[in-house]
């Protein structure tokens, strides 16, 4: 039986790992290169690496850094944050990344999912939906592209079957509501997305007691928790995290 | 020194790194001259099977002869799959049949491909498993599985729906379905364990 995953997430902002709340007010939480290698050595199951500048110029910094962190991370490494093209996720694979997540890009040409699940395998390709309550239709939330600062159209469960078949091979959710408040995950969305799709959805946003974590997969039906500030600055280490969980009944990599 | 077999295919440069940082002496090579000085052989692999044996062509040949003078063969994934006869992927194509058995596609009672970290009983009698205790977690990402045929190899199994082999040796032949170079410190224990049986066996002869 597969375990639940932990997965700690570096948001890297100028070669900083850096953490807000609602994706704003950024504080400073370390080295890329440090945390990274911490991480896998006290028992991530993943880790995850977004870079948040993404601007066209900041590219080769990213891959020089991607590889940098890959060089002392020993369990799978998702990279994303502004890839546009297969050749930039062919670049990152090469660079150390065994999977690589796809957001704003793959909302205006979808096809990028299916062009990279042919060349590189669905495992390797993570769809990242930045996922906001809608304010016109309750109970429903909509898709939010360019680091969540620009809204669109799309329905996020909607999105999210899409995504599953046109070749993605995970979905990481993350509700812009809850990002970085430690009020816990929004477990309706993570449900609602967890049920439409048959492929791992990984829970991101608003860890902050280890019961959230709980929560997130007891009710939200996630297969994986991802986690930034509860990490970084809260104090919980791993370990104490895959304790508590496998001591409330959860198959755990302990 | 021990060669991580380099033919041009998947992250060899993850096995690499993982290798490095625990202060293994490898090199990354499919030169005869090194290949055939090397005390053991790693056979990396992320790739479908035929076009990694097809990638791998004669350098095959210089593993089989590594393999026959008793040198400790290490492969992993698809390297681990091409150790045996023959797999069924996009197939039939051949393996290096170093070990009697074939590679089949995994039963679609469970979600394919098996990917995520599972448990694995460790047998106390496999030496790539020394000091790991009864049981850990590895990091496993296939859509096919090898099916030994030789009584005699040990076997380590995972439950995935049914009991999967995780890893297979026969006499100085070992193999692991799992990434050990992406299961955190269980994983680097795996390829620490190997190197030594490397330089132990070389100390020996």
């Amino acid at each position: 039986m597969l375990t639940k995953r932990i997965i700690p997430c570096l948001d890297v902002k100028d070669n900083r790992v850096v953490k807000g709340v609602n994706f704003l007010n950024l504080r400073d939480a370390g080295d890329p290169v440090e945390l990274g290698a911490r991480y896998s050595d006290t028992g991530a199951d993943e880790l995850v690496f977004l870079d948040i500048t993404a601007t066209i110029r900041s590219r080769k910094t990213i891959v020089d850094l991607v590889e940098r962190v890959a060089k002392n991370v020993f369990i799978p490494f998702t990279v994303g944050g502004g890839v546009q093209t297969v050749e930039q996720i062919d670049e990152l694979l090469r660079s150390g990344a065994e999977k690589v997540s796809v957001n704003t890009a793959a909302v205006q040409n979808p096809n990028l999912i299916t062009d990279a699940a042919r060349r590189f395998g669905n495992q390797c390709v993570v769809l990242a939906i930045d996922a906001r309550r809608s304010k016109t239709r309750p109970g429903r939330w909509q898709v939010c592209v360019k680091a969540g600062s620009e809204p669109t159209d799309l329905d996020v469960v909607e999105w999210a079957k899409r995504g599953e078949e046109l070749g993605a091979g995970e979905i990481l959710l993350t509700s812009m509501d809850a990002d970085g408040t430690l009020a816990g995950y929004d477990n309706k969305l993570n449900k609602a997305v967890s049920d439409a799709v048959n492929i791992p959805v990984i829970a991101s946003g608003g860890a902050g007691t280890l019961d959230h974590l709980y929560d997130a997969i007891a009710e939200g039906g996630a297969d994986a928790v991802l986690m930034a500030s509860i990490t970084h600055f809260g104090g919980f280490t791993i370990t104490r995290m895959k304790e508590y969980l496998r001591d409330r009944g959860l198959p755990m990599n302990l | 020194m021990i060669v991580v077999i380099d033919y041009n295919i998947g992250n060899v440069r993850s096995v690499c790194n993982a290798f490095r940082h625990i202060g293994c002496d490898i090199e990354l090579s499919r030169d005869a001259g090194t290949v055939e000085k090397a005390l053991g052989l790693v056979l990396p692999g992320v790739a479908a099977f035929g076009y990694a044996v097809n990638a791998l062509g004669s350098t095959g040949e210089l593993v089989k002869r590594a393999a026959a003078a008793g040198k400790p063969i290490l492969g992993i994934c698809v390297g681990y799959q091409m150790l045996f006869e023959e797999s069924c992927e996009y197939g039939p194509h051949r393996g290096l049949g170093l070990i009697r058995g074939n590679v089949v596609a995994l039963p679609p009672a469970q979600p394919v491909p098996h990917m995520g970290w599972n448990r694995v009983e460790l047998p106390a009698d496999m030496a790539l498993f020394s000091d790991l205790g009864e049981a850990k977690h590895f990091y496993f990402a296939h859509s096919y599985y090898a099916q030994p045929a030789d009584e005699r190899v040990k076997i380590a199994y995972t439950d995935y729906g049914f009991a999967l082999p995780a890893s297979v040796q026969k006499d100085n032949i070992h193999g692991v379905q799992f990434h050990p170079e992406k299961s955190g410190r269980q994983g680097l224990k795996v390829l620490q364990n190997f190197y030594e049986m490397c330089t132990r066996k070389a100390a020996a002869c």
